[in-house]
């Protein structure tokens, strides 16, 4: 059986097909401002990487914050914690807590040793437990998001960060600039505030090992640190962290 | 009176101001009391000669908190003659209390509000809003301007003054012409959803997009921030008569739409009530200078 699995976030469209439980093609996209069209550009490019046409897919299932933008092409839909879970349990068979930051979402779900969802929490009203947190503290720091985690490898000391909203950090950040914080000082504070709020999240629910950690942010080194460390263990992380919701979304769509 | 203004081409930026009384002899006076309150974003300074406002001024918060006082205070009494040493005493109050180098005591910005509302509008004040620049606090005070309760809103930029700093820039509108902006328009549009500022920018810049003009951009802001406080009110409860102060107490964008959500009207004045919290602080010192005299 073929699959597509279409997860629309509030930055990156992400769409993977799946084939008798074989990852066949994927693709990811800018959400840009229009997310329809990011959607049928990733569609086609992970279509081709296939080599199939849209005939073959026998099923799409879409997720994420922009799902009814995709409506276009999948009947389906999902929720991304669903989508998410499903996902982490075929990449992690151990997986019982999944740790999903996004771009404008972060979410900690407890799923049972079948990838069914147990309980979760999210965090959707503010940015502060988002990867939106990141990249206005790259903007504050002036160092390039992708630097941005590489570069709390250099720290000696933590900085605590007393602000939680976005806005105030960043004129905290400033006010660090000013006083002469080292910036690799300054970016381990940012990293260590965004993990606080995940973390809380996790408590929220009750942390059960292994843990996953998926979405965007799961490729910063720095914020990965942090996490491990505030939760005394280590996070289990896939090689695509972003493709997982996708990736759930097509383990549906093929059931 | 001679008042002075300064303005900038930032649209974030507000207008500081500065004033005093030409009239007022303060080398006769007995007693000179200074309050000065440094907020996180603005920093203000009243200086009261024998119960009277003498001087004020009204600056932006620099990134030390003792050289914002220092600056807002000489400010305030430049071309008066008077010189902070000439002032008896001085209570400090805001977020940078503690870092008034010349004050002889700190109190917190809730109680200096409550004072300071209480001596701008009279005894009949029982709810006060402060919206500040990085905070927002309902409090309940009593006939004499004394604090009985109050909640804050602390953590969050959503109701706050930086957070109206924020539009302004993205919208490209100074922030002291956003509230008559925002009733530039045919129809009230709904307001924005996104309680955080950054999902709100996003929201905004999304709507701009739809073709929305920006007059209504900001109307649905400021809809969503007098719904955000008006949340923070109805969980203390909202008793007549009520007031607002605080910088975004001039923006009567949010200020009607509160009014309009809460179903009562603010008491309005001609003051400057920014000023209110450092107006408390030197009623405050004021007190306790007369309580030091007379123990001495």
């Amino acid at each position: 059986m073929i699959t597509a699995g279409i997860d629309c976030g509030a930055k990156t469209v992400k769409v993977l097909i799946l084939k008798d439980g074989r990852v066949i093609g994927k693709s990811l996209a800018l959400a840009g401002f229009d997310t329809k069209a990011a959607t049928e550009q990733s569609f086609n490019i992970a279509l081709r990487g296939a080599g199939l046409s849209k005939n073959d897919i026998q099923r799409i299932v879409a997720t994420g914050a922009g799902r009814l933008e995709a409506a276009f092409l999948a009947k389906e839909e999902t929720t991304e914690v669903a989508a998410d879970a499903r996902g982490a349990i075929k990449l992690f068979p151990s997986a019982r807590t999944v740790i999903d930051v996004g771009a404008e979402e972060g979410r900690a779900i407890k799923i049972d040793r079948n990838g069914k969802v147990v309980d979760f929490a999210v965090n959707e009203k503010c940015a502060a437990g988002a990867g939106a947190f990141m990249e206005a503290m790259s903007r504050a720091l002036e160092v390039p998001l992708e630097e941005l985690g590489e570069l709390t490898l250099k720290s000696q000391r933590a900085v605590p960060m007393n602000a939680q909203c976005v806005v105030f950090a960043e004129s905290e950040v400033v006010t660090l600039i000013h006083a002469k914080t080292p910036k690799e000082d300054i970016s381990r504070a940012i990293h260590d505030a965004i993990s606080d709020r995940i973390v809380s999240m996790v408590r929220r629910i009750g942390l059960e090992r292994d843990v996953v950690l998926i979405g965007g942010v799961a490729k910063n080194i720095g914020f990965v640190n942090s996490l491990n460390r505030d939760l005394e263990l280590e996070v289990k992380i896939p090689e695509e962290p972003e493709f997982v919701g996708a990736l759930g979304a097509a383990i549906l769509a093929a059931e | 009176m001679a008042q002075e203004v300064r303005t900038t081409g930032e649209y974030w930026r507000w207008t500081e101001s500065r004033w005093n009384d030409p009239d007022i002899d303060w080398r006769k006076a007995k007693t000179i009391t200074a309050g000065v309150d440094v907020g996180s974003v603005s920093s203000q300074a009243v200086i009261m000669v024998d119960g009277k406002i003498f001087a004020t001024g009204n600056m932006r918060t620099g990134s030390s908190s003792p050289d914002s006082a220092l600056n807002v205070t000489n400010w305030a009494l430049e071309g008066t003659g008077m010189k902070i040493e000439d002032i008896h005493y001085t209570v400090g109050t805001g977020y940078g209390r503690v870092n008034v180098p010349f004050a002889q005591k700190a109190i917190t910005e809730i109680a200096c509000h409550a004072r300071g509302a209480n001596w701008i509008y009279g005894p009949t004040v029982r709810t006060l809003l402060d919206m500040g620049g990085q905070d927002c606090k309902a409090i309940h005070c009593d006939e004499k301007g004394k604090v009985i309760n109050f909640l804050m809103n602390d953590k969050c930029a959503a109701g706050t003054g930086r957070g109206m700093e924020v539009f302004a820039d993205l919208l490209a509108v100074p922030i002291t012409k956003i509230g008559e902006v925002s009733f530039q328009i045919d129809e009230e549009p709904p307001a924005v959803n996104s309680t955080c500022v950054v999902f709100a920018k996003t929201e905004a810049t999304g709507l701009l997009r739809a073709g929305w003009p920006k007059e209504k951009v900001i109307a649905a802001y400021c809809s969503a921030m007098a719904h955000r406080v008006a949340e923070l009110l109805e969980r203390i409860g909202v008793e007549k008569d009520f007031v607002i102060t605080g910088g975004i107490s001039k923006n009567i964008g949010v200020v009607k739409r509160l009014e309009k959500e809460l179903g009562i009207e603010t008491l309005k004045t001609d003051f400057d009530v920014q000023l209110a919290g450092a107006v408390g602080a030197a009623l405050f010192a004021q007190a306790l200078l007369k309580k030091h005299r007379s123990a001495a």
